[in-house]
C-alpha cells in the first residue's frame, strides 16, 4: 500500500508508528471496559499475568500465536502482491480436511513425524486449493478477490459443515466432529522448549507446529525479499502498471500468490487440529483467518513484526481468557473488539497519526541541520 | 390447492427474510455507487439491531427503538466515512474493523446493561412493530386463490417490511431522478469530473455514506423490533454480505437488487422448508448446499458467466485532489 508522505527513519516506520496505533487502540478498549462499569488497569493487569504469570499460560500464549503466525503471514503475502485475501478463514477451515485425511488414513500405522510432513502438504495444498478458485477467477476473469473470498468462506463453511456432519463423522456418534486421533496424529508438545527457561507448560498445548511457524516465517522473508518471484509480487502489489511493463506475468502472479497465501493459511490447520483437539470439529478455526488480517497490519506485512504482532494476539487471546474468568462482566468478546480497533487504528487509520509524526520530526531534523548551519558559520 | 398453499406460506417467509436484505443492498447501492466499498453492512446491522433492542427494552417505545438504531448506524457509517474518504484509509480494511468492533461490542455492552447472555430483554407489546392488517383481510381470506393472496402475502407484514419495499422505487428515484443522485453516480464514477465543476466530492460521499447509515438503521431495528421481539447476538448471521451478494448480483441497479433479495431470500426460506425432505429427479440436496447457493450464485456472476458485473469505476479508491 502506498504511502504518500515524507519518509521517515525505519524505527519510526515500523515501531513508532504502529505502537501508537497500538496504543490508541487500547485506549478506546479501555473506554469500553469503563462503559461496562469495570477498571481498565485492573482488565490490564488480567490481560498481562493471565498470558505471562505462568509457564502454562505462556504455552498457551505461544500456542495462540503459533496460529496466528500462520494466517498473519497468509495475508501479508496477498498484501505484498497488492491481493486482499481476506479469505484466510475459509482456507484454513478447508486446510483441515488435509489434515483430517492424513491422521486418519495413518494415525495407526505411522508415528507422528510421518504423518506430520504429510498433513503439512495436505493442509498446504488443501489451503491452496480453496484460494485457488478465487485467485483464478481474479486473474482471468477480472472477479474482485475481496468478494470472492468472503464467499469463498462462506461456501467453506457449509461444505465443511456437510463433511462433518455426513461424511467424516464416525458411524453412531452425535457428535459433528472426526474420530479422535490415535497417537501419530498427536503432535509432541514443546515442552523442553519451555523448559530450558524454567518454565512448565502444564496443559498448555504448544506444540511442534510452533517451529514450523518460525520456519514459515523465514520462508516467506526468503520468498518475498529474496527470490525473483517475491520481486515480481512486490513489483506488482506497488505498481501494477509497472509490472506489466516488464513483463511480468500479472494473472500468473495473482494466482501463484494467491496460492501461497492459502497454503499457509491452511498450515493453520495443523496446530488446533493435530496438536491440540487431535480431531476435526466444526468451527476450529474459530476467527483465526480474520486475525490474520489485524496481524498482518500490525507486523507490517513483515515476518519479523508478523511474530511479535501473532504473539501479541496470543497474548490477547489467552490474557483475554483470564479476563473473562476474573472479572465476569467482561467476557471473550473483548479480544474482538480490541482485535476490531488494532485493524482500524493500524489499518484503515493508519495514516491518522502519521502527518504529526512526521512534522515532529521535520522540526527536529530542521533543527539538528540549523545546529550544524551555526556551527560552520 | 394443497401445492398452492405451500407456495402461499414459502412466499410469505420469502418476503419476511427479505426485507432486512432488501434494505441492506440498497444501503451498500447508495455508498458504492458513490465509490466506497462498503463490507461493513454485516456490522452496522447488528450494531442497529443491538441498538434497537436496548433503547426499545428501555424505553418501551418502538419508534425510540427505530431511532436509537438508525442513530448507531449513522454513527458507524461515518466512522467508515472518516477512514476512508477523509483518512483515504482502505475501505475493505475500515469495513473489517467495524464488523469486529460491532460484533465484540454488542455481547459486552448487552451482557453488561442486561446480564441475559448477550440478549436484550424481550420487548412489550408497545415496544415493537405490530403487524399491519388490510381492509377487509380476514373477511377475504377464504376466497380461493384470491383470499390467501391478498391476506397472508400481501396484508399481514410489519411497516418496515412496506417501507423496504417502498425503499426500491424511491432509491431509484433519488439516484436516477434526482440532481443530487446524478452527482452521487458520477462521484462514484469519476470523481475528478465531479470535482471540476466545483462540487465537493467529500461532501458528496458522506452524505452517501449517511444514506447507507439509515437504510443499514432500518435493516437491523427490522430484525430486532419486528422479526423477533428483542436482540440476540450474532442476529444478522451473515445477512450483510448476503446483502452485499445481492447487490453485486444486482449489478448496482435498486430494482434488481430487490429481485436478487427476494431470490436470496427464496433459496433462504426454501432450505428450511426442504430440510430433509428428498425432492423429485435431484433426490436429497443438502441444507448446506441450499444455503451456500447465493454465495456460489454471486462468484459465478462474478467470473462474468452470467453475465458481468461490473462495480462503478472509482469504487474503493479514495479520492486525492489533483496536487
Amino acid at each position: 500500500m502506498s504511502v504518500p508522505y515524507a519518509k521517515l527513519p525505519g524505527w519510526v516506520e515500523y515501531g513508532l508508528v504502529p505502537l501508537v496505533n497500538l496504543a490508541v487502540a487500547f485506549l478506546v478498549a479501555g473506554l469500553v471496559v469503563l462503559l461496562v462499569g469495570e477498571n481498565p488497569l485492573e482488565a490490564a493487569y488480567h490481560l498481562i499475568n493471565g498470558a505471562f504469570g505462568r509457564g502454562e499460560y505462556i504455552g498457551f500464549t505461544l500456542y495462540y500465536a503459533t496460529t496466528f503466525i500462520f494466517t498473519g503471514l497468509a495475508v501479508a503475502v496477498a498484501f505484498h502482491a497488492g491481493l486482499f485475501n481476506i479469505g484466510g478463514e475459509g482456507q484454513a477451515y478447508v486446510g483441515g480436511i488435509g489434515v483430517a485425511l492424513a491422521c486418519l488414513w495413518l494415525d495407526k500405522l505411522m508415528p507422528w513425524y510421518v504423518v506430520f510432513p504429510l498433513a503439512m502438504v495436505g493442509s498446504a495444498l488443501f489451503g491452496a486449493l480453496w484460494a485457488f478458485l478465487p485467485g483464478w477467477l481474479q486473474a482471468r476473469r477480472g472477479s474482485h478477490i475481496v468478494i470472492t473470498t468472503i464467499m469463498f468462506n462462506f461456501i467453506a463453511s457449509s461444505l465443511m459443515v456437510y463433511l462433518l456432519t455426513r461424511v467424516l463423522k464416525p458411524l453412531g456418534s452425535m457428535a459433528p466432529q472426526t474420530r479422535t486421533f490415535a497417537e501419530g496424529g498427536q503432535l509432541p508438545k514443546l515442552d523442553w522448549l519451555l523448559s530450558i527457561f524454567g518454565l512448565n507448560v502444564g496443559t498448555a498445548p504448544f506444540n511442534i507446529s510452533f517451529l514450523l511457524a518460525l520456519a514459515a516465517a523465514f520462508a516467506v522473508w526468503l520468498l518475498i525479499w529474496r527470490t525473483r518471484l517475491g520481486y515480481e509480487m512486490r513489483t506488482m502489489g506497488h505498481s501494477p502498471s509497472a509490472a506489466r511493463y516488464a513483463g511480468i506475468r500479472e494473472s500468473r502472479i495473482i494466482v501463484i500468490t494467491m496460492m501461497i497465501s492459502g497454503g499457509l493459511a491452511g498450515m493453520m490447520a495443523l496446530n488446533p487440529i493435530m496438536g491440540e483437539q487431535f480431531r476435526m470439529q466444526l468451527d476450529f478455526v474459530q476467527g483465526a483467518g480474520f486475525v490474520g488480517i489485524a496481524v498482518a497490519l500490525m507486523g507490517r506485512s513483515h515476518p519479523a513484526g508478523i511474530i511479535p504482532a501473532a504473539i501479541l494476539f496470543g497474548v490477547l487471546y489467552q490474557g483475554g481468557a483470564e479476563i473473562a474468568f476474573e472479572m465476569p462482566s467482561i467476557s471473550r468478546d473483548m479480544i474482538v473488539i480490541i482485535q476490531g480497533l488494532v485493524i482500524l487504528f493500524a489499518g484503515a487509520l493508519e495514516n491518522m497519526f502519521r502527518p504529526a509524526i512526521a512534522r515532529a520530526f521535520a522540526m527536529r531534523g530542521q533543527r539538528a541541520a540549523a545546529l550544524v548551519e551555526t556551527k560552520g558559520a | 390447492m394443497d401445492f398452492f398453499h405451500v407456495l402461499v406460506v414459502l412466499l410469505e417467509s420469502t418476503i419476511r427474510v427479505s426485507v432486512p436484505l432488501v434494505f441492506a443492498a440498497l444501503a451498500g447501492l447508495f455508498t458504492e455507487r458513490a465509490g466506497v466499498f462498503d463490507i461493513s453492512l454485516e456490522g452496522k446491522m447488528l450494531g442497529a439491531a443491538f441498538a434497537a433492542g436496548a433503547a426499545a427494552a428501555v424505553s418501551e417505545s418502538v419508534w425510540v427503538g427505530l431511532a436509537a438504531a438508525v442513530l448507531v448506524s449513522v454513527l458507524l457509517s461515518l466512522v467508515h466515512g472518516y477512514a476512508s474518504i477523509t483518512q483515504r484509509g482502505n475501505q475493505i480494511v475500515s469495513g473489517v474493523a467495524i464488523n469486529f468492533i460491532v460484533a465484540g461490542a454488542t455481547v459486552i455492552l448487552g451482557e453488561a446493561w442486561f446480564r441475559q447472555g448477550g440478549r436484550t430483554p424481550a420487548l412489550v407489546e408497545g415496544a415493537r412493530f405490530q403487524i399491519v392488517n388490510f381492509p377487509g383481510a380476514d373477511a377475504i381470506r377464504d376466497v380461493p386463490v384470491l383470499g390467501p393472496i391478498y391476506a397472508d402475502l400481501l396484508s399481514g407484514h410489519f411497516l418496515l417490511t412496506y417501507l423496504a419495499f417502498a425503499m426500491v422505487p424511491i432509491s431509484w428515484w433519488i439516484l436516477f431522478r434526482t440532481r443530487f443522485g446524478l452527482r452521487l453516480r458520477a462521484v462514484g464514477e469519476n470523481p475528478g469530473a465531479v470535482d471540476t465543476a466545483g462540487i465537493s466530492v467529500i461532501w458528496l460521499r458522506y452524505r452517501a455514506v449517511i444514506c447507507c447509515g439509515i437504510l443499514c438503521g432500518f435493516a437491523g431495528a427490522y430484525l430486532s423490533l419486528a422479526m423477533t421481539a428483542g436482540f440476540v447476538k450474532g442476529m444478522t448471521a451473515g445477512k450483510g454480505y448476503i446483502a452485499l451478494a445481492a447487490l453485486i448480483f444486482a449489478k448496482w441497479r435498486p430494482v434488481n437488487v430487490m429481485f436478487a433479495c427476494l431470490l436470496f431470500g427464496f433459496l433462504d426460506a426454501l432450505a428450511i422448508r426442504l430440510q430433509g425432505a428428498p425432492l423429485p429427479l435431484i433426490g436429497q440436496v443438502p441444507v448446506q448446499l441450499m444455503q451456500a447457493l447465493p454465495y456460489i450464485l454471486t462468484v459465478v456472476l462474478l467470473a462474468g458467466f452470467i453475465g458481468k458485473a461490473i462495480p462503478p469505476k472509482a469504487g474503493g479508491v479514495p479520492y486525492v485532489k489533483e496536487r
